[in-house]
């Protein structure tokens, strides 16, 4: 009984520190990154409280203030602190929900394009030659077209709205989520712990996804962090273009092309949704450096 | 040499071919009947509807339809506008120039800007400037870029009058020259002040385009110029005294480029996404805003030869890109 409580404290001592903590350990030395997480977590706050953040709900129209301007101009009142766009909306409470939406965009297509992507990667790494090549020369072809003009087509083919933007776009980067997961698999597919599992009798989908996929994990990790901004850009830029989200939805991208026309008399309708984007993606882009430099040692940028 | 120059031209065709599939499914994959489509919103006769039919084979079963298509590609048919009934390849081909000229001056100013910024953030790596250039190109990078430009035409064309808010020349002069740039065109015409003019007009657009390759590149040399910064020929070449300005400029950064001219030809891709944006906003006449346009116009005919022929040049610009990186680097040749 005391040996073996012994043997359980010897391993625990030697077992190795936990990889979250040393991930932890690693990422917090970014300043940067740190910061990124900060935003990036108020930014999910943001967009799950919104209803109860937003002082108004974001299509309530105040007409008898239509382009009041933020608080600390002119004629600002306290009532819209940033102020009401032309058909007097308030613009805090339609940045606050906009939030809901650009998050809703990221989770969606980075889960929908991961999945996708690191399932036919993985078998792509692991079938035959012929297969693999078909597989790759696809998405070779869907790389051929640059992401937004793809996104643009699919847009015109499914008809726009932002679901359908939302679809385009889990296509467009998918692609890049089976490159990498195929170059991790190819890499780690011939090992020797993958040896000794196929010896202990683990069949192929074992192999494939619960002895080799978990050891691929950290190239795809970062660039599923770095597509969820790509996909709030890319869908705001759709949105922008009329081909994303429609009016009246609270979606930066499609504020922004409502306000265009304001853009010489109103300035604060057009720069707070950019605004929003860039700091948005830009708090992403910083984590997911953070990321990369934490689990992926070799692509460590220094 | 000769054996992976092949293999990469092998790669190619079978996605050549891919990439036709797909701008030929483009308008077949249209929801409804792709000539009541073409037809647009006024509505087609039944004769007119058969003689239509007839003339684009869409009478033919699809494989036909698939054959025919391609051999109007290699006779250069892409198909005839429907809004402007001319050839698609024409339109495509009058508008290239200003794309082009557009793309060159961007790609031109992010190189130039992005690669000293990248080498002095490398050289002075950790230090404040490192820092603050690094951050700035993060910020680049993350630039919502339609929102950039409407940032620019308020503070540059609005607020300063600097510059003008859209098109690519004064409706003063009228230019029409050998080149189809308008920069060079306007001093061939000789005529005062066109060349200002289309140089006032080309400043903002080109600043838009080239903000996110610039952010790159600039990240980019860096990552590629600290790499080589730790390698032991600089390290020798440092120990024979040789000024830093001969290491760094010579030594390092003429292998730390390696990775970087890689880096330049991919942006191709996100040149041409760029275009579509910026010249949207600038109103720039480029292919960029006529993909849109024709998207919006639902000239399909046009949006499918858009399609094949960007495709194909950013094929072409990736294929070269990954042969001369192979004639650079024997390791990926011989792979």
């Amino acid at each position: 009984m005391s040996d073996a409580s012994s043997a359980t404290a010897r391993t625990i001592a030697q077992a190795p520190p936990s990889p979250i903590r040393d991930f932890w350990n690693a990422f917090k030395e970014n300043r940067g990154a740190v910061m990124g997480m900060v935003v990036f977590a108020l930014f999910l706050l943001i967009a799950i409280f919104a209803p109860i953040l937003s002082p108004y709900p974001p299509d309530a129209q105040f007409r008898d203030s239509l382009l009041v301007p933020p608080v600390w101009e002119d004629g600002g009142k306290w009532q819209f602190p940033l102020g009401t766009d032309p058909l007097g909306r308030d613009m805090v409470s339609r940045l606050i929900h906009g939030a809901r939406f650009s998050f809703f965009i990221g989770l969606v297509v980075v889960t929908v394009a991961t999945f996708f992507g690191v399932v036919i990667g993985v078998i792509a790494g692991f079938a035959p030659r012929w297969l693999d090549t078909i597989i790759m020369r696809i998405m070779d072809i869907v790389l051929s077209f640059p992401s937004l003009l793809m996104a643009l087509v699919l847009v015109a083919i499914l008809g726009p709205s932002l679901l359908n933007a939302m679809v385009a776009i889990a296509i467009v980067l998918q692609p890049h989520f089976v490159r990498l997961t195929r170059a991790a698999v190819i890499s780690e597919r011939t090992r020797d712990y993958v040896t000794a599992a196929r010896v202990a009798g683990a069949g192929r989908l074992r192999i494939m996804f619960r002895t080799v996929l978990p050891n691929c994990l950290a190239p795809i990790i970062v660039q599923a962090a770095l597509s969820f901004s790509t996909a709030i850009l890319d869908a705001a830029a759709l949105g922008f273009l009329g081909m994303g989200a429609q009016p009246p939805t609270p979606e930066w991208g499609t504020m922004l092309a409502e306000a265009r026309e304001f853009i010489l008399r109103a300035w604060w309708v057009v720069t707070f949704p950019g605004l929003c984007i860039l700091v948005t993606v830009l708090a992403i882009n910083l984590m997911g450096d953070g990321l990369r430099d934490a689990l992926d040692p070799k692509l460590k940028r220094s | 040499m000769l054996r992976f120059v092949l293999s990469r031209l092998l790669t190619f065709v079978p996605t050549f071919f891919g990439v036709t599939l797909v701008s030929f499914a483009f308008i077949r994959l249209l929801p409804g009947d792709p000539i009541t489509l073409l037809a647009g919103e006024r509505g087609i006769s039944q004769e007119r509807y058969d003689e239509l039919a007839a003339q684009l084979g869409f009478d033919q079963p699809l494989w036909m339809q698939y054959f025919d298509y391609l051999a109007g590609i290699f006779q250069g048919d892409l198909g005839v506008s429907f809004v402007t009934k001319r050839p698609v390849l024409d339109e495509f081909m009058a508008l290239f120039p200003a794309t082009l000229e557009l793309s060159i001056c961007a790609i031109t100013l992010a190189v130039l800007i992005g690669i000293p910024a990248g080498v002095i953030a490398a050289v002075n790596r950790g230090k404040f400037f490192d820092q603050a250039l690094m951050t700035t190109a993060l910020i680049g990078y993350s630039m919502p870029i339609f929102w950039w430009a409407l940032l620019l035409i308020i503070v540059f064309s609005s607020g300063l009058g600097w510059t003008p808010v859209s098109g690519r020349m004064s409706l003063m002069f009228f230019i029409e020259g050998p080149t189809g740039f308008m920069t060079i065109d306007a001093l061939l015409s000789g005529q005062e002040g066109a060349f200002k003019s289309a140089v006032s007009h080309l400043i903002l657009p080109t600043i838009v385009l080239a903000t996110i390759p610039l952010a790159i590149i600039a990240r980019q040399t860096r990552s590629a110029m600290l790499e080589v910064l730790g390698e032991d020929y600089v390290r020798t070449a440092r120990a024979k005294g040789l000024a830093p300005l001969r290491v760094n400029g010579f030594h390092a950064l003429r292998n730390a480029l390696i990775p970087v001219v890689t880096v330049i030809g991919l942006s191709v891709g996100t040149l041409l996404a760029g275009a579509i944006l910026t010249e949207t906003i600038f109103s720039w006449p480029g292919i960029g805003k006529w993909m849109v346009d024709s998207i919006f116009r639902r000239d399909y005919q046009a949006v499918q030869g858009g399609l094949l022929i960007i495709a194909v040049i950013v094929m072409i610009v990736n294929l070269t890109v990954d042969i001369l990186y192979g004639a650079i680097n024997p390791k990926i040749r011989n792979r």
